[in-house]
């Protein structure tokens, strides 16, 4: 660990904050020594991210036909019985309506975006609900709970089969229909489209 | 120019009538700004607090441990929804740039968290050499950066550019726009500080909200011109604004602003959050959708004259508002008082800093003329906002976030002032 208290370098640092940026990466390496070692057990409890590539998803696993009886009892009051929701405070999830098919939203403002026509990551779906759902009890659900919920959300809108069940391996597999039309921004390392 | 009615000059039956009685003189303003409006059985619509005639012929109120606005301010904020939900700050109620802090706008996905700053952390790991935690107080000890930015929700605009109506007032079309002075560290300071490794592209903003606020960020943000603050306008953050601390990216959307900041993970490619996917992406007429469209682009509103309020006399007028962009500094603003025949250039009030609003004005002298009032921001990127009859030839009127088309006010002849948003 290297710590350089030169008053040298943490003037040079403190000035190059008055330009537009609010610093620069030329002092890389410039310590001041404040904080401490982040414990691991804090950062594994934290650290619940779930990303496309699914490497963190956890042990469990759980079919639709469980999520449903779980959707059931602890979404549908909001979402509704069918995913239907009750907007604008409680929004739709599911439908695969004709209209809403090839992505058409931008024509169309009242199509309703769902999980099928909509979201390009089935390993957002888990990551969400795992974190936020139920709204009044959140964080409240089992790795096998959720792993339920995603598998019963996906096979209502016809994205994995209904019989399927679903654990790390499967829903990292799983391909959402519409990935491929989201375009990213050029701030993003993609393209300026306006 | 409009007379203000003077203070005084409210209900002087009424405020002769409580000096009579010899209550007014026993109580300060405040209290008698409480008494409600009625005498006589004569109801006074709306409401005016009572003061008396004369301010000059008594003491006035005492000294407080805490500041009140005047009773005849009645700014506020307009709510919707509750704690998944959002309030828009009363942009006609206020002048220069800086937004007071109890009016900032909201936007909360799960309410706002009670949080002990004394047992709020902030841990930084993932691709980095030294993973850290810090205190609320350990932040502090890093050199600090002043500066003031804006923050506006990329759905701002939304409903003006979906169906304007004249009954919009300036809150409800650009209302989720506020703007602070920042006390924080740079981010950079910190991530040098646990040693960010090069792999790292992205870090992963989260929030200790009971939804568990997560957005991905390019690092070079990090890099350039980001902060984790800790102050807003003097104190400390306002709960609503992301207490004990936040993380702020100057001239982004302001989802990504990440309030009750708990955690910062560094890594090589962005997480795919449900709030940029099935949130904050932009559906376009090709059959496509944006995403990481971070930066709001050049936009303005006159803010007076504006709908609620109407013109109360002919003559000269301050027309002004405010312009922002999110890519940098406003070059140019212009108004124009005929529907967009002919473009004025405004003034410019004061310095004009990146990602920070700018106050213009033009004098205007009204004589009694049907009108149509607009401004036209242009930003050092060179983009002029456009029409909203363009920004929807361009992105279509489904699109869901980044309105930016101009818009304005009708004057009628009688000086009653609507909204114009069929640019
Ligand atoms: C008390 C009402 C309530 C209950 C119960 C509830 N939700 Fe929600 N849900 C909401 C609200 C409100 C939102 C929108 C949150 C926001 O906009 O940030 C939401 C959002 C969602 C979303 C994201 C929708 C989108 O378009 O982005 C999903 C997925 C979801 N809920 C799944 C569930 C599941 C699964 C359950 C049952 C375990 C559940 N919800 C139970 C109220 C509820």
């Amino acid at each position: 660990m290297r710590h350089r208290f030169s008053l040298l370098l943490l003037t040079s640092l403190t000035a190059c904050r008055g330009g537009d940026g609010a610093a620069s990466t030329a002092d890389a390496g410039t310590r001041y020594g404040i904080g401490r070692p982040a414990d691991a057990q804090l950062v594994a409890r934290l650290d619940t991210d779930i990303d496309p590539s699914g490497t963190a998803l956890p042990a469990g696993h759980g079919t639709a036909a469980e999520g449903a009886v779980l959707y059931a009892a602890q979404c549908a009051m909001c979402h509704g019985a069918e995913g239907l929701g009750m907007p604008p405070a409680f929004p739709r999830l599911l439908g695969r309506g004709p209209k809403a098919e090839d992505f058409n939203f931008a024509s169309d403002h009242k199509l309703p975006k769902t999980i099928g026509n909509y979201w390009p990551y089935a390993t957002t779906l888990f990551d969400y609900i795992r974190r936020a759902m139920p709204l009044t009890a959140p964080g409240s659900l089992t790795d096998d709970q959720v792993y339920a919920l995603t598998a019963y959300l996906l096979a209502a809108d016809g994205v994995i089969p209904k019989e399927t069940t679903l654990d790390a391996a499967a829903l990292a597999a799983v391909k959402m229909p519409y990935t491929d039309r989201f375009i990213w921004s050029a701030e993003a390392g993609g393209q300026d489209r306006d | 120019m409009p007379t203000d009615a003077r203070a005084t000059e409210g209900s002087p039956a009424l405020s002769r009538r409580a000096l009579l009685t010899g209550t007014a003189g026993a109580l300060g303003g405040a209290v008698l700004a409480g008494l409600p409006g009625v005498l006589d059985g004569q109801e006074t619509a709306p409401a005016r607090p009572i003061v008396p005639d004369d301010a000059t012929k008594l003491q006035g109120a005492a000294t407080s441990p805490l500041g009140e606005r005047s009773p005849f301010v009645t700014a506020s904020r307009a709510p919707y929804g509750e704690t998944v939900g959002s309030s828009y700050t009363p942009l006609q109620d206020l002048t220069g740039v800086v937004t007071p802090s109890d009016l900032h706008f909201e936007r909360h996905h799960a309410g706002i968290p009670a949080l002990d700053p004394e047992r709020h952390t902030l841990t930084i790991h993932g691709l980095v050499e030294r993973p850290l935690t810090f205190s609320v107080d350990d932040l502090k000890r890093f050199p600090q950066t002043v500066r003031t930015y804006f923050i506006e929700c990329s759905g701002n605009g939304r409903a003006a550019y979906r169906e304007p109506k004249p009954e919009m007032t300036a809150q409800k079309v650009s209302g989720m726009l506020s703007t602070s002075e920042w006390t924080g560290v740079p981010l950079a300071t910190l991530f040098r500080e646990v040693g960010a490794k090069p792999e790292a592209k992205w870090f992963l903003a989260e929030g200790g909200d009971a939804c568990l606020m997560t957005r991905s960020v390019p690092m070079a943000k990090a890099w350039d011109d980001a902060m984790v603050v800790w102050a807003q306008n003097g104190e400390p953050l306002r709960p609503a604004q992301g207490y004990p601390i936040r993380l702020l990216l100057p001239g982004w959307e302001g989802n990504i602003n990440v309030k009750w900041l708990r955690r910062l993970e560094l890594g090589a490619a962005p997480w795919m959050t449900r709030w940029e996917t099935a949130k904050y992406t932009d559906p376009r007429p090709d059959h496509t959708a944006d995403m990481f469209t971070f930066a709001q682009q050049a936009k303005s509103i006159i803010t007076s004259p504006s709908q609620p309020g109407r013109i109360a006399s002919q003559g000269w007028h301050a027309v002004h508002g405010l312009a922002w962009t999110g890519r940098g500094r406003i070059t140019k603003v212009e108004v124009s008082v005929d529907g967009g025949r002919r473009w004025h250039e405004a003034e410019l009030l004061g310095e004009v800093r990146p990602k920070a609003p700018v106050r213009f004005q033009h004098m205007w002298e009204w004589r009694g003329e049907a009108a149509t009032l607009l401004s036209r921001a242009t930003d050092e990127t060179g983009e002029v906002q456009p029409t909203r009859t363009a920004l929807i030839e361009r992105r279509g009127i489904g699109t869901d976030y980044h309105f930016n088309q101009i818009v304005g006010w009708q004057v009628a002849r009688d000086g009653a002032v609507t909204f114009h948003g069929e640019t």
